[in-house]
């Protein structure tokens, strides 16, 4: 039994959530200042949560396969990202990348303002307000964004497909190889996988919900 | 001078114009809610960028939108106590205060104010697990350690419980003596302004009106605004018949006065406790009133009068406040009662 799908699954969903959620905070904060072109920027940043995976695979073939201007110039130190268990990383944080930047943007506005007037009053820098009152505050709708960000990586099947291939050993996730069973009529495979799928959503949606709870009921603080 | 403003902000209907100077001392701010106390201490704080004029602290300019200058709050060195007194909730006592120290020897700064500030023992509390009181002294100790230049207080005791209050505003006021600096204290409430302040400015409707000192302020209010917020229940509009009697509109009343009227006077007011008990009419300013209430207070009886020529608005009656002692001496069951409304009691004031 091979069960490089669920390792490649998992390390894959790891990375992505990682940098989403440093893409997604600051992407937040830096929507949250803008007083103009506020609607548009988030309009463009939530898009792959609406598109279909397949449209945002298809773009990311376009910007990075082997004829784009970034695909030349990755060419030249010899990185070739297309078909990668790279770009299994770049097409499951992308697609996860909504779910992290919409969760904390809710969360940051949910902060009282007076708590960050006080910190800049009192002299602390817009970086420290950041790290040590705004995400401390807003933690628990972050903490839910990066669960449903882990969750949306690990599932991700239309973008990875498109980019990253379907190579077993390399690129094949849980789902593709899902995909790759049925098409070659082995469902025990099929079955395996998305029992395993089924477990890990379940056990991430229970403890979301496990922490929130939590968090509203006996949260140190509140 | 210490402080000198003078910004000019206006956002939707709402229009501030703020002009004043303060020195080295407590000055208090008084105005009823909404009326853009607080929004002038958050254009000095740097938290809301008026749209025009100048503000100057100690000689450092911190917003002069002809120059283009606006600091950002971090470098203004500006004290604030915000109403709900803003404490970090995630952290504890100590780590809040050391938020704000910006010297490099923090573990000093922290004892030495933790021990002003009467924190000592409390370091690894969380807010939430103090007082109102404790609370207060966590926000100020975490104010005072970071050295500000100016000390802005924005109602500080409304978050408080009215027994705690007393406590709280004595030990404030013994922090405030050392002070050396200019302390802004805004307030509604006229009591603690007058105890605390030496000169008040009065805001009305997002336009300051007038600086002086409390005592002018108090005994010789100059407008309507002015004299409501120091608590004058009374006023009416008037006429002016010659250069020393009024008529009075809605008390209905022909009243004699000290000063000679100005032009631009046009509201009359007097005191509830001003009002003196009379025989008959023949002191001067002396009518008969008819009691419309009577109503028992705390620690007197608050008669709401009414003279027969009175017209029927809400400013028609009259508050009259007697002492028990003295209302029970003359009450009976009476329905009529004169009134004396002394010459030098009376205020003119401008609309």
């Amino acid at each position: 039994m091979d069960l490089s799908p669920l390792y490649i699954s998992i390390k894959t969903a790891s990375l992505a959530t990682a940098i989403t959620f440093f893409l997604g905070l600051y992407a937040a904060r830096f929507v949250n200042r803008q007083q103009r072109w506020q609607g548009i920027i988030d309009g463009v940043l939530t898009l792959p949560l609406v598109l279909p995976p397949t449209v945002v695979g298809f773009f990311l073939l376009l910007v990075l396969g082997r004829n784009s201007l970034a695909g030349k110039l990755l060419e030249k130190i010899d990185i070739n990202l297309v078909f990668s268990w790279e770009a299994t990383v770049i097409a499951a944080s992308v697609v996860a990348f909504p779910l992290m930047y919409r969760a904390s943007c809710g969360a940051f506005e949910q902060v009282d303002e007076d708590y960050i007037y006080a910190a800049r009053t009192l002299g602390m820098s817009e970086e420290q307000i950041f790290w040590r009152i705004t995400i401390p505050l807003s933690w628990p709708g972050i903490a839910a964004g990066t669960i449903l960000s882990f969750a949306r990586a690990l599932g991700e099947f239309g973008a990875t497909i498109m980019l990253a291939g379907n190579i077993p050993g390399k690129t094949q996730t849980m789902s593709t190889a899902i995909y790759s069973a049925v098409q070659a009529g082995d469902d025990d495979t099929a079955f395996l996988w998305a029992f395993v799928i089924i477990l890990l959503s379940l056990v991430i949606m229970i403890s979301l919900n496990y922490w929130s709870n939590r968090q509203r009921n006996l949260g140190e603080w509140r | 001078m210490a402080l000198s403003v003078d910004i000019i902000m206006k956002r939707q209907k709402f229009c501030l114009a703020v002009k004043f100077e303060a020195k080295e001392e407590i000055m208090g701010v008084l105005g009823a809610s909404g009326c853009g106390k607080s929004m002038t201490l958050k254009c000095i704080a740097g938290i809301e960028k008026p749209d025009s004029g100048k503000i100057i602290l100690n000689g450092r300019t911190l917003f002069d939108a002809a120059k283009k200058i606006n600091l950002p709050p971090q470098e203004r060195s500006v004290g604030y106590l915000f109403q709900n007194y803003a404490l970090f909730p995630h952290m504890t006592v100590e780590e809040n205060i050391l938020a704000g120290i910006r010297q490099k020897d923090k573990q000093a700064q922290l004892a030495r104010y933790s021990k002003i500030f009467y924190l000592t023992g409390l370091e690894k509390r969380y807010p939430k697990e103090l007082s109102g009181g404790q609370q207060q002294r966590v926000a100020l100790a975490r104010i005072f350690a970071s050295e500000p230049e100016i000390m802005m207080l924005d109602e500080p005791f409304s978050a408080l419980d009215s027994y705690l209050k007393w406590q709280v505003e004595l030990e404030l006021a013994d922090i405030l003596k050392e002070y050396q600096n200019t302390v802004l204290f805004v307030s509604h409430n006229r009591d603690e302004v007058y105890r605390f302040c030496d000169r008040v400015a009065v805001i009305s409707q997002g336009n300051l009106e007038c600086v002086s000192t409390k005592e002018a302020v108090f005994h010789n209010p100059e407008t309507l605004a002015a004299a409501k917020l120091t608590g004058c229940k009374n006023h009416s509009r008037i006429e002016r018949l010659s250069n020393d009697t009024v008529e009075a509109i809605d008390w209905g009343l022909t009243l004699r006065v000290t000063n000679s009227i100005s032009q631009d006077v046009s509201y009359i007011g007097i005191r509830a406790h001003d009002l003196k008990l009379a025989n008959d009419e023949t002191v001067e300013n002396t009518f008969e009133f008819e009691i419309v209430q009577c109503i028992e207070d705390t620690f007197s009886f608050i008669l709401m009068v009414k003279h027969q020529k009175a017209t029927l608005g809400n400013n028609a009656l009259l508050r009259v406040e007697v002492s028990k002692e003295i209302w029970r001496q003359v009450s009976c069951d009476r329905q009529r009662i004169y009134l004396t409304l002394p010459e030098e009691k009376l205020f003119l004031l401008k609309a």
